[in-house]
């Protein structure tokens, strides 16, 4: 260990040393009272467990003193910078933590009486007015549970469309600059998938899309802005050529937050949409989810939408679960339930507080804020694609040939800078992606501070410093950990049985 | 705007270093028919003080099961959350963290990842489990899609004691792949034979215990003539506090188990976000979905975690991904986690415990009750009782008096005559001898 | 008599009679990084000339591996589970994928040689 001054615990001042709770046990602890139980007969009959979990004992303190330590090897948006291209990493309001906690809207239970959750069934309604205008879109699900569930409920959709004409079509046109979650929705849909090239201006290559245009083609799934970064100028055209071969226009919301308030995807010719509520719209990212991915309809898509819907009866919200109930044809259903209600609280209380002004500053800010970025770099780090660009900026690995540093470098160095690296390796279709969203959240200072860092260490890397990349990070709560041999003998899970490893 | 930091003095300085004048020149790849030219037609911006008063208001014209005893539960419980736990999740180190891409600085997100997977496997009986899926519907569905990858086979076998939900997420799917669902009715008395219908085309038989009804069942001879026959067997579990108490699928033959872990940490949020569980045999793991955390060592050889086997997931296999999940539901999976390791094994078995206990007293003085009879000879902490007259309507005269005394089946199962009488009740810690009280009380009057 | 040859997409085959041995470049395996894990074809398992035969992952990546010549799989080399490596280490050697019995030995015509190969993949930077 580099400037590491030894300590007899381990712990480095804050930063302690947190063993796995399976090494914490202590027999017999827990760190609940529960009252006693009323004396009965047991109804578990031959069921009843007959060995134990084998769950480790903990108190109350402890516990709470063991995930607080966890908690302080992770960086966050509350920490810090956090410029993941397409993951819009905006500020979590905490006013939107405490409404999603309110009696009467967190405690509910889904199976209620209707008459007895018309304020939950009101949010909804509410939630999915706001998404529609926003998008411009006549029809709405709300349930999918993240946005790789909504492409593929905006993809079943279409597929159920094609269906009702009498002919599903064999295959989607995804741009080879796509997310990966494009084509595993595809396949998820029964659909083979037909890549389409980017063009050197870092969009969808009109010719080659209209050559992969035929008769087989259910639909295009395209995202826009692009995972470039860059506004797809042809779209109107796309969705005209797409409507003519009787395709149907699958949009990516991921971006959504380089238009809210400014642009309706409706109004550029797109049939269905996700959103990412936990991107545009502000709820939490909680390490990993929970999301929230509301899909858009069209005219001709909106008989189709997946069940649950909401409708309003004499007056009164009414969920419509089964499909004898419905007027239109639903294609089933996708989720237990009625969707992540929790995020539409959440992201109800984002846009009440924003406002449709507000919403249109957002992405006039965030559109600003990546090209201050790109303005402020592009000397430095090369621009495979002229700008100006939206809410995200893309630079490739080019401006390093000949340094011996990677684009994993720069990112790990980063760390050691008090950062989070931007997005990398992704798209596919430059070298050495570094792809940057800064996001609206974001004030002038904190961007300089980060061009700052970047600028230097580019230089560091051109002034021969490449071993000091290689070994970044070193300042962090671990360094580069050994992915290859994770994933060439996979430990998944404490087993008693394991040998206790270094520490 | 209190989430925007920049001033107007910023926007110009920006926009001067970039060379522009307004901030349009920056949409002009946008086609001008399409570019709004003022904002949408949508209320204007609202402090926390109105905003706050607006939900209150909607919060307001519910009824809210922590005031209102609450007997709710065919696939969602309400349970006690110890305090500690909503303030951890809260922590915005956990809140506001983003997917553990990079592990140095993401080592409390995997690591709290690796101890929910190693819960998740103990608590169900099984070798290995992934950091969480949407829910336990989707986590049913990816289950048998799963069984049809390792047994190359397109036929599904759906219990009849199966959640509808769960019964209709993994029908969807499975159509859209091509593959086959076959739905017997629902089993009431948990008598169903889905043994005769298991043969060499069937990829996997989905059981669900306790049932749907309530009703618990052995799956041994199950399990073991799937296996005969080359198929898997999968088993959901919904009441995950279940497993504190009766055997765990994995000790009874299952090969994937499905399940829902809102019970625990998570609150009933009208139903979503919860946290679905995925568990199965280590011959299994690469056709697992979702996310893993896996151990490994530092430079410094000092432990720690990383995601791995990531070659199964769409951000590198794209169309031949084992799923096209991406985020699941990671902060309702830390809560589960930080719940279960407060209870610890002691808690969670007395935990489980109570909760049948209290089931027991409320089923035996319904069975006293004229007019109601509980259906089930065992059950954990849910039970089916048939009325005397449409459970619709009970539930609703008992919604005038402020109890939630149960769910319909009809609300579930809507167009058949032989459920119309059925009510599903579910009784947790939570439940009090005034609840009970309250409850056998007015069912009396409403059945009278 | 043994013979090497390779293809475009940097499998090599070691043909000896009817029976040809499979694996992946060095250049190849450089270009992976550390293997992680391969998916063998079963022996019995038939295949034509170009088809998908085999899956080697590292971390961060997935390729398929095409058979350069058709016929049907005799052999997969079982230490690669134990110890995937191999294919880094000994690519040419102990990190073979798989044996094939060569249906059509014309079907190697259009292989190049090692010297060709190696030329090819000088262009390829």
């Amino acid at each position: 260990m580099n400037n590491q001054t030894a300590t007899i615990t381990g712990h480095r001042g804050l930063d302690h040393n947190e063993p796995l709770i399976f090494e914490l046990d202590t027999p017999g602890q827990s760190g609940v009272d529960l009252p006693a139980p009323p004396d009965v007969n047991s109804r578990m009959g031959s069921h009843a467990r007959n060995k134990p979990v084998g769950l480790p004992g903990i108190s109350e303190p402890r516990v709470v003193r063991h995930y607080h330590r966890l908690s302080r090897m992770n960086y966050s948006i509350d920490g810090g910078f956090y410029p993941l291209g397409s993951c819009t990493m905006k500020y979590n309001p905490r006013i939107n933590e405490k409404l999603a906690r309110l009696p009467g809207l967190g405690d509910l239970h889904p199976l209620q009486p209707e008459k007895t959750v018309q304020g939950a069934l009101e949010l909804m309604h509410s939630c999915a007015d706001w998404l529609m205008t926003l998008t411009g879109m006549p029809g709405i699900a709300l349930s999918p549970g993240a946005g790789a569930q909504g492409e593929l409920v905006g993809l079943m959709a279409i597929r159920s469309a094609l269906e009702a004409r009498g002919n599903p079509r064999k295959l989607v046109l995804v741009p080879e600059s796509a997310h990966g979650t494009n084509p595993a929705s595809a396949h998820a849909c029964g659909y083979a998938v037909r890549s389409i090239p980017d063009d050197e201006r870092g969009r969808v290559d009109f010719e080659a899309f209209q050559n992969a245009l035929d008769e087989d083609v259910a639909a295009l799934m395209l995202t826009n802005p692009s995972t470039c970064g860059l506004f797809e100028n042809d779209i109107i055209r796309i969705a005209d050529a797409l409507h003519e071969a009787g395709a149907f226009f699958y949009c990516d919301g991921a971006n959504f937050n380089a238009m809210v308030g400014r642009v309706r995807p409706g109004d550029l010719g797109i049939d269905t949409m996700h959103l990412n509520l936990h991107k545009t719209f502000s709820t939490p990212h909680g390490g990993g989810g929970p999301g929230s991915g509301p899909v858009v309809f069209s005219e001709a898509l909106m008989p189709f939408a997946p069940l649950p819907a909401i409708e309003i009866k004499d007056g009164q919200f009414q969920l419509i679960e089964h499909i004898q109930d419905s007027g239109d044809s639903p294609f089933g259903r996708v989720k237990g339930f009625h969707g992540q209600f929790g995020m539409f609280v959440r992201a109800v209380a984002y846009m009440l507080s924003l406002g449709s002004d507000g919403l249109r500053q957002v992405s006039s800010d965030a559109v600003l804020n990546a090209n201050y970025l790109l303005s402020q770099l592009d000397d430095v780090l090369h621009l495979p694609f002229e700008g100006p660009c939206m809410h995200e900026v893309l630079f490739d690995d080019r401006s390093l040939k000949d340094t011996g540093v990677t684009t994993l470098d720069i990112a790990k160095a980063l760390l050691d800078e008090g950062f989070h690296p931007m997005t990398i390796y992704f798209p596919l279709v430059v070298h050495g992606a570094m792809l940057m969203e800064p996001t609206e959240t974001e004030s002038k200072k904190t961007l300089d501070s980060y061009i700052k860092a970047l600028r230097g260490l580019i230089e560091q890397s051109h002034a021969g410093q490449s071993e000091k990349m290689h070994n970044a990070p070193q300042l962090t709560p671990r360094r580069r950990l050994d992915e290859t041999a994770a994933a060439r003998h996979p430990i998944l899970r404490w087993n008693p049985k394991t040998e206790k490893t270094a520490e | 705007m209190r989430y925007l930091p920049l001033t107007d003095h910023d926007r110009k300085e920006m926009m001067e270093t970039i060379g522009i004048r307004t901030i349009e020149e920056l949409f002009k790849d946008v086609p001008d028919k399409a570019l709004l030219k003022k904002p949408v037609d949508l209320p204007v911006g609202q402090s926390e003080i109105e905003v706050e008063a607006h939900l209150k208001h909607l919060a307001g014209k519910n009824l809210s099961p922590s005031t209102a005893p609450c007997f709710l539960g065919a696939g969602i419980y309400r349970h006690h959350i110890p305090a500690a736990v909503d303030y951890l999740i809260q922590r915005g180190e956990f809140l506001t963290s983003y997917t553990p891409y990079q592990p140095e600085v993401s080592q409390g997100t995997l690591q709290s990842l690796f101890e929910f997977q190693t819960q998740v496997a103990l608590l169900t009986g099984m070798e290995v489990a992934n950091a969480s899926m949407y829910d336990g519907a989707t986590a049913c569905a990816e289950a048998t899609l799963m069984a049809g990858r390792v047994t190359k086979r397109k036929k599904f076998i759906l219990s009849g004691g199966l959640h509808p939900h769960y019964r209709d997420v993994t029908e969807t799917m499975a159509r859209f792949l091509g593959a086959e669902t076959i739905t017997p009715d629902p089993d009431i008395n948990g008598q169903e034979d889905l043994l005769s219908r298991v043969d060499d085309e069937t990829a996997c038989v989905v059981v669900q215990n306790p049932s749907f009804f309530g009703n618990l069942q052995d799956f041994n001879a199950l399990a073991d003539h799937c296996h005969s026959q080359g198929a898997l067997l999968v088993a959901v579990v919904t009441e995950i506090v279940s497993l504190g108490a009766i055997t765990a699928p994995g000790d009874m033959g299952a090969d994937i188990v499905a399940a829902e872990g809102q019970s625990l940490g998570n609150a009933m949020s009208f139903g979503g976000p919860t946290v679905g569980l995925l568990a199965a045999r280590n011959e299994y793991v690469r056709q697992l979905p979702g996310r893993l955390s896996g151990q490994t060592v530092d430079a410094d050889n000092r432990r720690g975690f990383a995601l791995t086997l990531s070659t199964r997931e769409q951000h590198i296999r794209r169309e031949k991904a084992t799923s096209n999940i991406c985020t699941n539901s990671g902060l309702c999976a830390l809560a589960f986690t930080i719940h279960l390791t407060m209870l610890g094994e002691e808690g969670f078995t007395k935990l489980a415990y109570l909760n049948h206990a209290n089931a027991v007293v409320l089923a035996d003085q319904i069975d006293s009750l004229k007019h109601a009879e509980v259906l089930n000879t065992n059950f954990f902490n849910e039970f089916t009782v048939r009325l005397s007259k449409p459970a619709d309507g009970v539930v609703n005269a008992l919604v005038e008096k402020g109890i939630l005394a149960g769910i319909p089946v009809s609300r579930l199962y809507p167009s058949l005559s032989e459920t119309e009488n059925l009510m599903l009740v579910a009784v947790t810690e939570t439940n009090t001898k005034q609840d009970f009280n309250a409850f056998i009380d007015h069912l009396k009057r409403a059945l009278a | 008599m043994s013979e090497i040859k390779f293809s475009k997409d940097h499998e090599w085959i070691l043909i000896e009679g009817n029976t040809g041995t499979v694996g992946i470049s060095n250049y190849a395996q450089e270009q992976l990084g550390d293997v992680v894990f391969v998916e063998l074809p079963e022996a019995g398992k038939a295949l034509t000339k170009g088809a998908e035969a085999a899956v080697v992952e590292s971390v961060k990546a997935a390729s398929e591996v095409y058979t350069p010549v058709g016929g049907t799989v005799t052999e997969a080399n079982a230490a690669l589970s134990d110890d995937p490596s191999k294919v880094n280490s000994d690519p040419m050697g102990d990190g073979w994928f798989f044996k094939i019995s060569i249906t059509d030995t014309s079907e190697l015509d259009d292989l190049l040689d090692e010297a060709a190969y190696e030329t090819y993949v000088k262009e390829l930077d």
